[in-house]
């Protein structure tokens, strides 16, 4: 009699079949580099590493699309916990499961439905999290609904990127993001190589800044409802402090009931129909109405990706497609190009080597008289332990005081360890530049 | 186009324990473009900035002390707050003079276009100080926040020129309070 442990699945006779004919064969669309071999389905049942970053509408559908193709060491990352609004269509949770975490309800729902599937949660923010944890991955997919969020992800997979001397890019360094994103009946989803293709600062004019009503309109002209609870929301809240001295909270219903209440009143005076609680939760949490068909049509897009990046059989999306069902069905493929200008991917640090004990001083004189920057007035400014330090500014005048001490002051006194990163801003480039400050006992500079 | 994973190394190492912290000590994009905006601040001779904590870049004060058109003579302070998402948003911009302006209400909300519906990643800190700056010679009444103000500058701008002046020696206008703000 067999042993009853079967986590790779394999009781299932005949489980991987469809994904053998795949893997195990040639054909006339592989990828150049494809080589059938069973080793592939291994590495992707047993080795492949795949991050789910969102464990929302976009990334229930991964979460279940990926543990299905067989994907089985998949961490999923959220610092949501479960509304009751959610569970239309994020199907991962259930009404028992409201105010838990997203990222652990979705993990062990997979983990109990996925037989093999070993799914870890992360209840935490992706900032919580530093480069040796995402170092970790082979693939990265991004389901989030937060510009500020996808552009931190794509800049730590930049940061990621290893050069040699002669600035070849290490292929093994390199994690591709792949990304969904769905608003109402519309969706993309995008392939980015960090460091080789357009990454998500290139093309940060494909999402464009949300709509702001004019001030002026919303104080005094309002002809749409959004207008009367934007108004509530700018003047009234602060002014008249319902609730004490605290923010909005788009999650409390006694702060939306009464911002419903004080738009309705305005919307009276101003014959505007159309004020509700629905409206008024959507315009305070700006939530863009979610489709699940939407997000099911990108989330699969997505997978499919991912399974041709893990598994090189066939050439990946080049690199961002398109998806709109608002009248028929309408999708479109382009490559989405690289900006020279990036200032997340065009702009690798270029090394500077100093002692310690070298003073800030000399890292600005050495900025100033290098032949190959010759910079005129440089503006230095650091991270150290997450927090921004202000090295040196000279043309803002109440800065430069402040910081001038700092000239004086030795690299490591100002907290710079070896490989810290410096951004230097000078009149001579059209960009901050990176810098890496790598301590050498020898030499003063290179 | 790479072959990304060579199956000889594919088994990528489990998390370092007490990992290196470059990635809480890496550069956001919105600070690359922060530094490069304040190194390269070309503020009118009309115009100062103070920095609370020297260390945060994405909070400070523009004073503004107009020397033509109706404000001559008072001192304005403007708090600016940079967010993360910026330049993709721009920044928040409060006056925290209470000001006898058609286009800043008593709150100190700031109604200029660039700061909300015209707001474009190509503008900079620079350009919001620009408007600012205008906002002070040129008041606009056909876009009020202080609808008071702006129908009395729309139609008799002498007496809007006596109330601004009361306004900033401290004192009422109508049933409004201003602190002084004359330098
Ligand atoms: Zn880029």
């Amino acid at each position: 009699m067999e042993v009853d442990d079967c986590d790779d699945g394999a009781r299932w006779s005949g489980r991987w079949n469809h994904l053998q004919k795949i893997l195990e064969r040639n054909g006339p669309f592989v990828h150049p580099d494809f080589e059938p071999s069973p080793d592939i389905l291994d590495f992707m049942l047993n080795s492949c590493k795949v991050l789910v970053v969102g464990a929302g509408g976009l990334g229930c559908e991964l979460l279940k699309d990926l543990s299905l193709m067989g994907l089985r060491h998949i961490h999923v990352i959220d610092m949501d916990t479960i509304d009751l609004s959610n569970l239309n269509r994020q199907f991962l949770f259930r009404q028992c499961d409201i105010g838990k975490p997203k990222a652990e309800v979705a993990a062990s729902f997979i983990n109990k439905r996925v037989k093999g599937s070993k799914t870890f949660s992360h209840f935490c923010r992706i900032q919580d999290h530093d480069s040796s944890f995402y170092k970790q991955f082979h693939i990265v997919v991004c389901g989030l609904d937060s510009i500020v969020a996808r552009r931190w992800i794509n800049g730590m997979l930049i940061s990621l990127l290893e050069y040699d001397e002669d600035g070849n890019l290490d292929p093994s360094s390199l994690i591709p993001l792949v990304d969904g994103g769905t608003e109402g009946f519309k969706g993309n989803a995008r392939v980015i190589l960090p460091g080789m293709n357009a990454c998500m600062d290139c093309t940060l004019d494909l999402y464009p800044p949300q709509v702001n009503f004019p001030m002026c309109t919303i104080a005094h002209t309002p002809r749409q409802p959004e207008h009367c609870i934007e108004y509530v929301k700018i003047f009234q809240w602060e002014k008249e402090k319902p609730f004490g001295d605290i923010a909005i909270d788009g999650d409390d219903p006694d702060h939306i009931k009464w911002i419903c209440k004080a738009a309705s009143t305005r919307a009276d005076e101003y014959g505007i129909q159309g004020v509700n609680y629905r409206l008024t939760q959507g315009v305070i949490k700006r939530i863009i109405p979610a489709v699940a068909s939407t997000n099911a049509v990108i989330a699969a897009a997505c997978a499919n990706e991912v399974f041709k990046l893990a598994t090189s059989c066939s050439i990946p999306l080049n690199n961002y497609m398109v998806f709109n069902d608002t009248n028929g069905v309408y999708t479109y493929t382009f490559e989405a190009e690289r900006n020279e200008q990036c200032l997340a991917c065009n702009n690798t640090p270029r090394n500077l080597s100093f002692k310690p004990d070298a003073l800030l001083r000399e890292v600005v004189d050495f900025l100033c008289q290098d032949n190959s920057l010759q910079m005129k007035s440089p503006g230095l400014t650091t991270t150290i332990e997450g927090l921004n330090k202000t090295l040196y500014m000279k043309n803002i005048p109440s800065l430069e005081a402040a910081t001038r001490p700092n000239l004086s002051k030795s690299l490591k006194d100002l907290g710079i360890v070896d490989g810290q990163e410096v951004i230097v801003a000078d009149v001579t480039t059209p960009n901050s530049l990176r810098f890496k400050i790598k301590f050498n006992d020898d030499v003063t500079s290179s | 186009m790479i072959k990304l994973f060579s199956l000889k190394q594919q088994k990528k190492d489990e998390v370092a324990v007490g990992g290196s912290h470059a990635g809480k000590s890496k550069p956001t994009a919105a600070q690359l473009r922060l530094t490069k905006d304040l190194n390269e601040l070309q503020l009118p001779k009309t115009c100062k900035t103070e920095f609370p904590d020297p260390n945060n870049l994405l909070k400070f004060k523009l004073i503004i002390n107009p020397d033509e058109g109706y404000y001559v003579g008072g001192e304005f302070t403007f708090s600016f707050t940079v967010g993360l998402s910026y330049p993709h948003e721009a920044p928040k911009v409060k006056c925290e003079t209470r000001v006898y302006h058609p286009n800043i209400d008593l709150e100190g909300n700031v109604c200029l276009n660039i700061l909300r519906e015209d707001w474009k990643p190509v503008l900079t800190i620079n350009s919001v100080i620009y408007g600012i700056q205008y906002l002070f010679l040129e008041p606009n009444p056909e876009d009020p926040l202080n609808k008071e103000a702006a129908e009395v500058l729309s139609t008799n701008k002498r007496q809007f020129s006596q109330n601004v002046v009361r306004s900033m020696r401290g004192g009422y206008v109508g049933s409004v309070y201003f602190e002084r703000c004359l330098k």
